[in-house]
């Protein structure tokens, strides 16, 4: 199986994207992509790839349709009534959204965290051990301890929890529980984190310290961002992709797009005209 | 590979637990369909041997007697009668404590008052159809001497009492849903907590209340136990509320209790007025499910 | 403002009126039937002398007859919920089931009883045991379990299902171990109330022919039966003082019967949210 991703995922960049005709093969490839919400038209025609290891981020306004296309990319949008998909996202070359797809097998490899942080009401342990159990992947006690404590590492919030791992994930703070549900998220070691404006909700200092984490993490995943706080997708994204009114209208290395914008939209959003 | 087969056993079963909660929900179209199937069944029976001009049109009902008629109306009147006197309670008292619920308690009073209210669609009804026979009616008959131990009177006013609070509770609710934004319009036209209280909120909720109304007069209609304790077993076409009358829902309960035969025209007599009275409560549910639809989509 | 005053003053006037007259029923009730309360009384059959009745087969038939419905009723009206709020939203089958249910609810409780009479004691050929009367009461009840249940899984945040599906878990790992454990206490609280109205049931069950005069505690499931509120009408409707007193003392007992579940159910509701905490 893995064989088949592999020489599938040699598929160049420039399949999906003309404005990074020389890059490596990507991760993820959408193909004129278009999606409705019932009658409504979310997203048109967007063709898109997305490097391995590296951050991109998603910026544009409100309603512009980047967390639509986030959650085209683990078909979390299947869980939303009377909505349609069509086009293609390949991860590792393969179609997402082919007939006899395992949703359930693509979701552990492409995780998610949420804007705004939604730990179960368990105590931590249980939530960061709940992907592991559903997924069958909890071993034996002393195993899923390890990976338990594994993830909450990863995740930069173990010294915080490790004494009270059986008190409720409520107890913790706006920024603990993010932490947490991206060290959920990281415990069934998926290939690829999404993540829908993670620190949208917290303070400044909470901020630093999902952006250090995001750093940290993209060494092993790829990462893909929205966030509607430009100074963010500056400070820790390598490919920025601007969307306006449900397009896809410049995707670029981040320095370029902030620094020199080829579409005359996008310096007027980079520098603040409007959004 | 091993991974891929344990991935096909789970959505095997993730197909089989699908199915097998569908079909517990769909098991409950099968009662629906079991009660239409025993009603028309019986009733059918019993209309080969009475014609139903006889059976919706008559004014005697002595199926019991020797002398056998079947008209049904005399118990008709009696659910009607009975089922007014309620409506008469409940309604404006339903309507009014709604509006007191919604727009004037303070939200204080108002989590008191509620719960305790619905205490009163908690009370079993044969425990209402005691407080009718053994305490309502002997005070009234202190007003009303030519009251008879059995009357539609005192039934009639307990049952009013046990629908007020769900005339009360869905009507607070349809009160509730009109927005805030039409109140403040009417307050800031100068117009009195009362008067955008009457003429702006209650006829902007007004199909939301009809539908209370409408279901409150279905509950009525459909009570068996208040009236077949304390309004009688006798089937008369009268609109005097002192007297004894039967209900239908009395009558089916006056039967049960005897020992008619199963397949006797007697016995059939359960299920055709078992049918009316089906026929005449689905009708005014669909109306209100209507109604509330519609009062829904107003503001939504 | 004077019809401000007028309003709020009718309106509280009829709501203390209202609460005033179910005083009243409880203060009548007491009053009547509390010297007839006794250990006798619970554990006694019925007897045609007023003062050596009972209520034991009556107390043990409710028993039987609830547990049973309830052994039947939950399950399934769990599942169909869980089907309709969770699996099948927006089809025209679960619609179609939706405004089904909805009817269901609001057909008078009689009209259950004639469903049973046709269907459990005659086609089905039960008789007039306690298993066609539960079969009769799962029915009744059974869409006050689904319509409440619902609620209940309607009040679990959308964002707790989002995230157990993004981490892989399926539809039923997301039911079974996130939605239906915060959806509990108002489940609970639902069935606890949908039982409370199966025992409080009179009319369906005199419809399928449940006896009225019982001698003898049901020992099975096919055992000939009586409830609570059966014995309660029975003796209501015996012109004698000394009946009514009976029948006094047996609401007191059906009323305390349900003071408790309501407690258990508060109870259970509360102990549940501190186990999650």
């Amino acid at each position: 199986m893995s064989r088949v991703y592999e020489a599938q995922s040699l598929l160049p960049f420039v399949t999906a994207s003309t404005t990074l005709a020389s890059e490596g093969p990507s991760k993820i490839a959408a193909t004129h992509l278009d999606f409705y919400y019932g009658q409504a038209q979310a997203l048109t025609d967007l063709s898109l790839g997305i490097p391995p290891n590296l951050v991109t981020a998603f910026i544009g306004p409100s309603g512009c349709g980047k967390s639509t296309f986030l959650r085209t990319l683990n078909r979390m949008n299947d869980i939303i009534p009377r909505t349609r998909v069509t086009g293609e996202v390949r991860i590792d070359g393969q179609d997402i959204y082919a007939p006899g797809t395992d949703v359930v097998a693509l979701r552990r490899k492409v995780g998610m965290v949420f804007q705004k942080s939604n730990p179960f009401p368990k105590s931590i342990f249980e939530n960061v051990a709940y992907g592991l159990r559903v997924n069958g992947l909890q071993g034996n006690r002393s195993e899923l301890n390890e990976r338990v404590e594994e993830s909450l590492r990863a995740a930069a919030i173990w010294d915080e929890v490790k004494d009270r791992l059986h008190q409720s994930a409520l107890s913790l703070s706006g920024g603990q529980q993010q932490r947490l549900c991206i060290a959920r998220t990281l415990a069934i070691q998926p290939e690829v984190v999404l993540m829908d404006e993670p620190a949208s909700a917290l303070d400044p200092m909470a901020t630093q310290r999902i952006e250090e984490l995001i750093f940290e993490l993209k060494k092993t995943y790829t990462i893909v961002i929205v966030t509607h706080n430009m100074q963010q997708a500056a400070r820790v994204s390598d490919r920025t992709a601007f969307f306006w009114l449900g397009r896809l209208i410049e995707y670029g290395p981040t320095d370029r797009l902030f620094t020199n914008p080829q579409e005359k939209l996008t310096e007027d959003y980079v520098t603040g005209r409007f959004g | 590979m091993a991974m891929r087969l344990s991935n096909r056993i789970r959505r095997r079963a993730e197909t089989v637990i699908e199915c097998v909660l569908f079909l517990c929900a769909a098991g409950s179209v099968l009662i629906t369909a079991g009660i239409i199937a025993v009603l028309v069944m019986e009733t059918a029976a019993f209309l080969r041997d009475v014609s139903i001009v006889e059976f919706l049109t008559g004014t005697n009902w002595t199926p019991l007697f020797s002398d056998k008629h079947f008209g049904v109306l005399p118990l008709v009147a009696g659910t009607a009668l009975v089922s007014a006197i309620a409506m008469a309670i409940a309604l404006p008292a339903g309507l009014l404590s709604a509006i007191y619920l919604s727009e004037y308690a303070p939200s204080r009073v108002r989590r008191v008052l509620k719960p305790t209210l619905e205490l009163l669609a908690g009370v079993p009804t044969v425990v209402y159809g005691y407080f009718a026979l053994l305490f309502v009616t002997p005070l009234l008959q202190q007003w009303i001497p030519s009251l008879s131990g059995f009357n539609a009177l005192a039934p009639g006013l307990v049952m009013g009492l046990m629908i007020l609070p769900l005339v009360s509770s869905l009507s607070e609710d349809a009160l509730h849903a009109v927005p805030d934004g039409l109140r403040e319009a009417a307050f800031a036209l100068g117009s009195t907590r009362m008067q955008t209280t009457l003429r702006v909120v209650v006829p902007a909720a007004v199909s939301g209340i009809a539908a209370s109304f409408i279901l409150g007069i279905s509950r009525a209609i459909g009570e068996t136990m208040i009236v077949a304790v304390a309004a009688g077993q006798q089937p008369r076409l009268t609109a005097n509320p002192l007297v004894p009358v039967e209900t239908m829902t009395a009558y089916i309960v006056q039967v049960s209790l005897g020992d008619t035969p199963a397949g006797t025209l007697e016995y059939r007599t359960i299920f055709a007025v078992g049918m009316l009275l089906f026929i005449m409560t689905f009708t005014l549910n669909v109306v209100s499910n209507w109604l509330r639809q519609r009062f829904k989509g107003m503001y939504s | 403002m004077f019809g401000d005053l007028l309003l709020q003053t009718m309106a509280i006037l009829i709501i203390l009126l209202a609460l005033m007259a179910l005083g009243a029923l409880l203060v009548d009730v007491f009053s009547d039937g509390f010297g007839r309360l006794s250990w006798a009384f619970l554990t006694s059959f019925p007897s045609r002398r007023a003062s050596d009745a009972g209520i034991y087969p009556a107390l043990i038939g409710t028993i039987f007859v609830i547990g049973l419905t309830a052994l039947v009723a939950v399950p399934v009206g769990i599942a169909s919920a869980i089907y309709l709020e969770e699996y099948g939203t927006g089809g025209r089958w679960s619609r179609l089931i939706e405004i089904n249910i909805a009817n269901l609810a609001g057909v008078p409780s009689i009209i259950y009883g004639l469903l049973g009479l046709g269907l459990f004691v005659r086609t089905l050929g039960f008789g007039r045991s306690v298993m066609a009367g539960s079969g009769t009461l799962a029915l009744l009840v059974l869409p006050v379990v689904i319509l409440s249940t619902r609620e209940a899984l309607r009040t679990v945040p959308f964002t707790i299902r989002e995230a157990s599906y993004a981490l892989g878990a399926t539809k039923w790992q997301t039911v079974w171990h996130q939605v239906l454990p915060v959806a509990m206490p108002g489940i609970l609280t639902g069935l606890i109330f949908a039982l409370s109205r199966a025992i409080g049931e009179t009319a369906p069950l005199i419809t399928i022919g449940a006896l009225t005069y019982v001698p003898f505690a049901p020992d099975g499931v096919w055992s000939p039966f009586t409830v609570l509120p059966i014995q309660i009408f029975n003796w209501l409707s015996r012109p004698q003082a000394a009946f009514a007193q009976n029948a006094s003392a047996g609401i007191i007992v059906l009323l305390l019967v349900l003071l408790g579940m309501n407690a258990v159910a508060i109870t259970l509701r509360d102990r549940y949210r501190r186990f999650r905490g």
